[in-house]
């Protein structure tokens, strides 16, 4: 028996939630119905269609982009990680000279707003001549001050011991990160991970700046200009069917995973 | 190993750990500090990337503050952020509250609000176009279903920002239910017990002892919003493109339509400096604030 309170509570949950689905099922049910009856479409389409994605694919290479973003998130992830977890190690276990100036540094570059570096860094990548290349959507992306720090301290609750056992056997200090500790602290490989892989997925302003031929662009970035240049023709289904597709490969990837996503994601906010 | 001379090995050792930070170091001095401080020098300079830069003094900082658009587009964005502030503290404070108690299917409310939070802001602005619609729109359709007039939510003047800063909230509350809820599991049940003790009603115990205790939350949740909501760009980009009457318009996508539709590098170059530095400030009063009140 429900507590007439709880059972109350109950409801409104169930509204709350109600108006985050919803929509979302609304908007997959309108990209596989024919245009002319999206405006009546409620719950479910008169007839089902996939001609609203036929013709999408046939106008944007979406395919393409998925692969870019595919590789763009991947590479970016993987960097984030190894070069992450040498800093952090260095920060957290190797005595250097200059080690508190090089944290005070990362912090500092926590606080630094992106919007002062936006424009020069465009300019670096004009310069360097990767513009229009996946190099300028992944090099600038391979180093996060904010998983050094996470890594660090991940590091720093290892006891001192094993890395001298480690030593003492002829380990060199990359096996040690990479072979020895590694197994030792998957949580945060995993929070890096999806924080990194979701910032580098779901970013669309970067490639709006440094992308401009279609075959490199990123899905975000395809899907945005295809939505609001005139090749969708104002045609409402194509534009859901190609939002449709971009958001199909994370919804996926969330309901497996969704109590790592929440918890890494919420982690970003607890930890600052 | 054992047979290199200790010299050798002392000097490694050494050197070692700067090895280990290179691939980090030479990412900072390249995409951090280099761009920090070529900012600074593009400030004083007129370039399209193309012709040779042309030094003006401090012409762009002139033309900043007689800059009209500019200045509107940060009244914008502080509008937005008067808006989706309270509104995402409000609905978040409040879902969290009611997931706080041992409910039916937690997990899956939870995994529900947390949705939009994941799906890229694009697919959430391209559907939210449809549900803005004037005619076909979901939300005009519900509200003459039950007999109100339609909204003019993005054509509206008065109403766009409003409209935009729903839909943002829509997007990113489920974060914020998340850290609440952290917050309040970290209130100690005997707290409450003692209160009901007490005879403390529900708004008492709310008032004199949630609320106290997630104090530390509620800082981070403003800052985070605050430091997010600088950073409007995309939603505007897609579905009004600044407009109506650039009621719309962010500071971003003034930078960024000062940056790549004319390509003013170092008037847009200023513009962003000064930008992020007023961003600086403002959440630098935030923590103050907080601090002050700790």
């Amino acid at each position: 028996m429900m507590k007439p309170y709880k059972a109350i509570l109950f409801i409104l949950l169930t509204g709350a939630a109600l108006s985050f689905l919803y929509p979302f099922y609304w908007m997959i049910m309108a990209s596989l119905t024919p245009e002319a009856q999206i405006g009546e479409l409620a719950f479910l389409p008169g007839q089902l269609t996939v001609d609203n994605y036929v013709l999408m694919i046939s106008k944007i290479p979406i395919w393409r982009s998925l692969l870019n973003s595919t590789i763009v998130a991947s590479l970016s992830t993987l960097g984030v990680i190894v070069f992450g977890s040498m800093t952090g190690y260095a920060l957290a276990k190797l005595p250097f000279r200059g080690r508190n100036l090089l944290f005070f540094v990362i912090i500092f570059t926590m606080t630094l707003p992106f919007q002062i570096t936006l424009i020069p860094n465009y300019i670096l990548m004009v310069k360097f001549r990767w513009v229009d290349t996946l190099a300028a959507l992944i090099i600038p992306a391979l180093n996060n001050a904010f998983a050094i720090l996470l890594f660090r301290q991940a590091f720093k609750s290892i006891p001192d011991d094993l890395i001298h056992a480690a030593r003492v056997d002829g380990c060199g200090e990359l096996r040690i990160i990479f072979q020895i500790l590694f197994p030792n602290m998957l949580p945060t490989i995993i929070t890096v991970g999806i924080i990194t892989f979701m910032s580098s997925w779901n970013d669309v302003l970067w490639p709006l700046i440094v992308i401009r031929d279609e075959q490199w662009m990123t899905m975000p970035q395809l899907v945005t200009l295809f939505a609001v240049g005139g090749r969708a023709e104002a045609q409402l289904g194509v534009k859901l069917a190609s939002a449709v597709f971009l958001a199909l490969p994370i919804i996926i990837a969330y309901s497996i995973f969704q109590r790592h996503f929440i918890q890494s994601m919420a982690s970003t906010g607890l930890k600052n | 190993m054992s047979t290199q001379p200790p010299k050798y090995q002392q000097l490694r050792n050494k050197l070692l750990p700067y090895v280990i930070v290179s691939p980090y170091l030479i990412h900072l001095c390249l995409f951090v500090l280099f761009p920090v401080a070529f900012s600074i020098l593009l400030t004083f300079h007129k370039w399209n990337i193309i012709a040779p830069m042309e030094y003006i003094g401090l012409d762009n900082f002139r033309h900043l503050f007689q800059d009209r658009l500019f200045w509107k587009a940060i009244l914008n964005t502080g509008r937005f952020l008067l808006i989706h502030i309270p509104l995402q503290i409000v609905v978040a404070l409040a879902l969290a509250y009611f997931l706080n108690e041992k409910i039916l299917m937690r997990g899956f409310f939870r995994a529900t609000f947390f949705m939009p939070v994941v799906i890229s802001g694009v697919v959430v602005t391209i559907l939210w176009q449809q549900l803005f619609g004037l005619e076909t729109g979901l939300l005009n359709r519900l509200l003459s279903g039950i007999g109100l007039a339609r909204v003019e939510w993005l054509s509206n003047p008065k109403l766009s920002m409003a409209s935009i800063a729903i839909m943002a909230t829509w997007k990113n509350v489920g974060l914020y239910v998340i850290l609440f809820l952290v917050g309040l599991q970290s209130v100690p049940k005997s707290y409450y017990e003692a209160a009901e003790v007490d005879g403390a009603n529900a708004w008492q115990q709310f008032r004199y002892i949630t609320l106290p205790a997630i104090n530390p939350t509620f800082f981070m949740v403003v800052i985070l919003s605050t430091i997010g909501g600088f950073s409007l760009f995309i939603e505007p980009y897609i579905m009004t493109d600044g407009g109506p009457l650039n009621t719309t318009l962010s500071a971003m996508l003034y930078i960024y339509k000062q940056a790549f539709g004319y390509y003013h590098m170092g008037y847009s170059t200023t513009l962003g400096l000064f930008f992020a530095l007023l961003i600086m400030v403002v959440v630098a009063v935030q923590k103050y604030t907080i601090e002050e009140k700790e």
